[in-house]
């Protein structure tokens, strides 16, 4: 637990004194709820056809796989022209992409950025490491199988995959998206308690709300 | 006071019209940008995917009233300056709700939509937004303050505070433009058109590439979306001043979509040549380009 | 460099000399008499430039070793100077004072491989690992892979093929 984050008293200017406890009072930990599709068919295929054609992807490089994202934006594979953007915060982005290994200590970040992310939201994992650990499946700190910890809509295999098989993942995952199959986040909030312990079976220093946004 | 309810549908029309146009020319816009780094671009209809989807988002989180507020108060800004200043000159459909004084109203609704999103940014309590802000309001600032010179020297040149008014003197040949009547002034607001139009070199403040997007960097879903609209609206809206004030109006929706375009594509071409400033160099470069010939427009009326 | 060496030994008790290259030394010196030697190099001789500091598991002996490769950059040479220490008690002097970098270093070998060195700036902090509560993964007495079964969850269905066997199978089926 680092100290920012324990109890302690804090004193006003004016000499008042109270107790600040950060991981209730800063942060708030209310638990995800299921957000099923609200409206009729007809609206709900022009909303899934929306998503599809507009994944926002959180620039969030978590592994090796992070460098193959990089010439997606460049005049050779233009991934624009499909409707793929990066955006840099977890609020405004909707596709997470796990671009490689993913360390214990990266893992944290992912899910408080994961957690942060608004509903539907969907994760794809990029290439072996986090299928079954690829390379890394006898290292000391590195997650071998991301659907234990996240809820992932994809998974994209090579190791690396090139930027087309990504524009090949994108297509897939729209298909997927198109036909209302990717309520990864529903998902998350229905085994809240199962993602959670897995979670902090790996990452022992939990200094954070269950679920942070 | 007798009130034209007839108006009402009408100005909700040229908003619809303004908003597709705005949509369209926007893609069209980052499409050309896209053409010229030899990318394909993004479909025409992106922005609308954009738009649904971020309407679409089931869930949304807020900071409270004032973060509700800043994209509705953006959005107001936008509309606002639309509604308040005659699209098409003698139209009696599309003069929408213009008055005698508008033009001072038009120059407080320019300001009005970044200020509200300072006070919306601000409650979302994120640093990068806070950093946005002051960016943002010192870019605006600097780049608004030749703008209003020019427009002053315009109201003395015309002796109205109507853009009606204004645009009526320049009609007859295009040789009644301001841009040729008064090119002074006309040099000053485009200076400034450059750096109110958020594109490069001057969009430091909203730039996805900046590692702080900038204001927006809490807002999502619906209130991302109200932004996204306002940001169809509110270029389309200020080009209409410029187009009344300075390039004689239009008197017809061709003309006007031919016009807006045009003026559109100055700061568009401008944008894909140069890199982006950093907020103090364009600080300066407003104040050392713009404002003089500004100060010079109005002490030549 | 032979000279620079025979220098050194008229000044302090040097152990063993190993030449890897005509302009890369180590030298094995004893622990308490590393840090008169380090000076002496670093202010006199030239030796500027704290390239690393790691270090080396010798379980099968009892010992780590640390190694402290200096560097000048003018003259091209490079030499290292070994430490073992006990590896039932791995403490060794810090000397982030000559060296602000060897901080960092030393904050790695303590997480990693849990040498001690007291007086280092911010030596306590976590480094790369968060929360590690088992043996320092770097030591040889860790099991890495058993480490990994227990603690990750796994997908079943994984194969391991030896690379070189497979990829003769794969490319001349007919040598098989």
């Amino acid at each position: 637990m680092k100290p920012e984050l324990e109890k302690r008293i804090v004193r006003t200017p004016d000499g008042q004194e109270f107790e600040v406890d950060p991981l209730r009072d800063y942060y708030c930990e209310a638990a995800p709820t299921v957000m099923p599709a609200a409206y009729g068919k007809i609206v709900e295929d022009l909303f899934n056809w929306a998503r599809s054609q507009s994944l926002w992807i959180l620039g969030f490089g978590t592994g090796c796989g992070a460098i193959e994202m990089r010439p997606l934006m460049t005049p050779r594979f233009d991934a624009y022209r499909y409707g793929v953007q990066w955006r840099p915060t977890p609020r405004q982005a909707n596709l997470f992409i796990i671009s490689g290994y993913l360390s214990t200590k990266t893992l944290k970040r992912a899910i408080r950025s994961y957690e942060q992310m608004q509903n539907p939201k969907y994760v794809v994992g990029l290439g072996s490491c986090t299928i079954n650990g690829g390379m890394y499946w006898d290292s000391y700190n590195t997650i071998k199988c991301l659907d234990q910890y996240l809820p992932v809509d994809l998974y994209i295999t090579g190791c690396m995959p090139r930027p087309e098989a990504l524009l090949q993942g994108f297509e897939d995952l729209k298909k997927l998206i198109r036909a209302g199959k990717c309520e990864g986040a529903n998902k998350y909030s229905e085994n809240f308690d199962w993602y959670k312990a897995n979670q902090k079976q790996v990452i022992h220093d939990w200094d954070m709300p269950d679920y942070n946004w | 006071m007798d009130f034209d309810w007839m108006k009402i549908p009408y100005s909700l029309l040229t908003l619809f019209i303004v908003v597709n146009y705005g949509m369209i020319l926007n893609a069209f816009i980052q499409k050309i940008g896209a053409r010229v780094g030899r990318r394909h671009g993004i479909p025409i209809w992106q922005n609308y995917a954009d738009l649904i989807k971020n309407y679409s988002i089931r869930s949304s989180i807020t900071h409270g009233v004032m973060f509700y507020l800043g994209p509705v108060f953006r959005l107001s800004g936008g509309v606002g300056l639309l509604l308040f200043v005659p699209t098409i000159y003698g139209s009696y459909m599309f003069s929408n709700m213009s008055f005698a004084g508008d033009l001072i109203l038009a120059l407080y609704f320019v300001f009005f939509g970044t200020l509200g999103m300072a006070l919306g940014a601000a409650e979302s309590g994120h640093p990068h937004a806070a950093i946005g802000i002051t960016r943002g309001l010192s870019q605006v600032t600097a780049a608004e303050l030749p703008f209003a010179l020019a427009v002053f020297a315009v109201a003395l040149q015309y002796q109205t505070l109507s853009v009606t008014d204004i645009v009526a003197a320049q009609q007859g040949s295009f040789l009644n433009w301001t841009l040729f009547t008064n090119p002074l002034a006309v040099t000053a607001a485009m200076l400034s058109f450059l750096g109110s139009m958020m594109r490069p070199p001057f969009d430091v403040v909203l730039a996805p590439q900046e590692i702080p997007i900038g204001p927006p960097t809490e807002y999502h879903s619906s209130y991302l979306a109200l932004m996204q609209t306002n940001r169809a609206i509110f270029p389309i809206a200020k080009i209409v001043i410029y187009m009344n004030l300075f390039f004689g109006g239009a008197a017809s929706w061709p003309v006007f979509f031919l016009k807006v375009f045009c003026i559109y594509m100055i700061s568009v071409l401008v944008g894909v040549v140069f890199p982006r400033f950093r907020v103090e160099q364009s600080i300066r470069w407003f104040l050392i380009w713009a404002v003089p010939v500004g100060i010079l427009a109005v002490v030549l009326v | 460099m032979r000279e620079l060496y025979q220098r050194l030994q008229s000044l302090f008790v040097l152990g063993e000399l190993t030449e890897q290259r005509a302009n890369l030394f180590f030298i094995t010196v004893e622990k308490d008499r590393l840090r008169p030697l380090i000076t002496h190099l670093r202010d006199r001789e030239g030796l500027r430039h704290l390239v690393l500091l790691t270090a080396v598991d010798w379980l099968e002996e009892g010992q780590f070793q640390l190694t402290y490769l200096l560097c000048d950059r003018l003259t091209r040479r490079d030499l290292g100077l070994r430490v073992m220490l006990d590896r039932a008690n791995p403490v060794m002097e810090s000397i982030h004072d000559l060296w602000p970098t060897a901080a960092t270093y030393q904050r790695e070998l303590r997480e990693m491989f849990g040498i001690d060195f007291p007086g280092s700036p911010r030596l306590d902090e976590e480094f790369i690992l968060e929360g590690w509560n088992t043996t320092p993964p770097y030591r040889r007495d860790f099991d890495t892979l058993e480490y990994a079964r227990s603690q990750y969850a796994e997908r079943a269905g994984r194969e391991t093929r030896d690379p070189e066997t497979h990829m003769r199978a794969q490319l001349y089926p007919e040598s098989n």
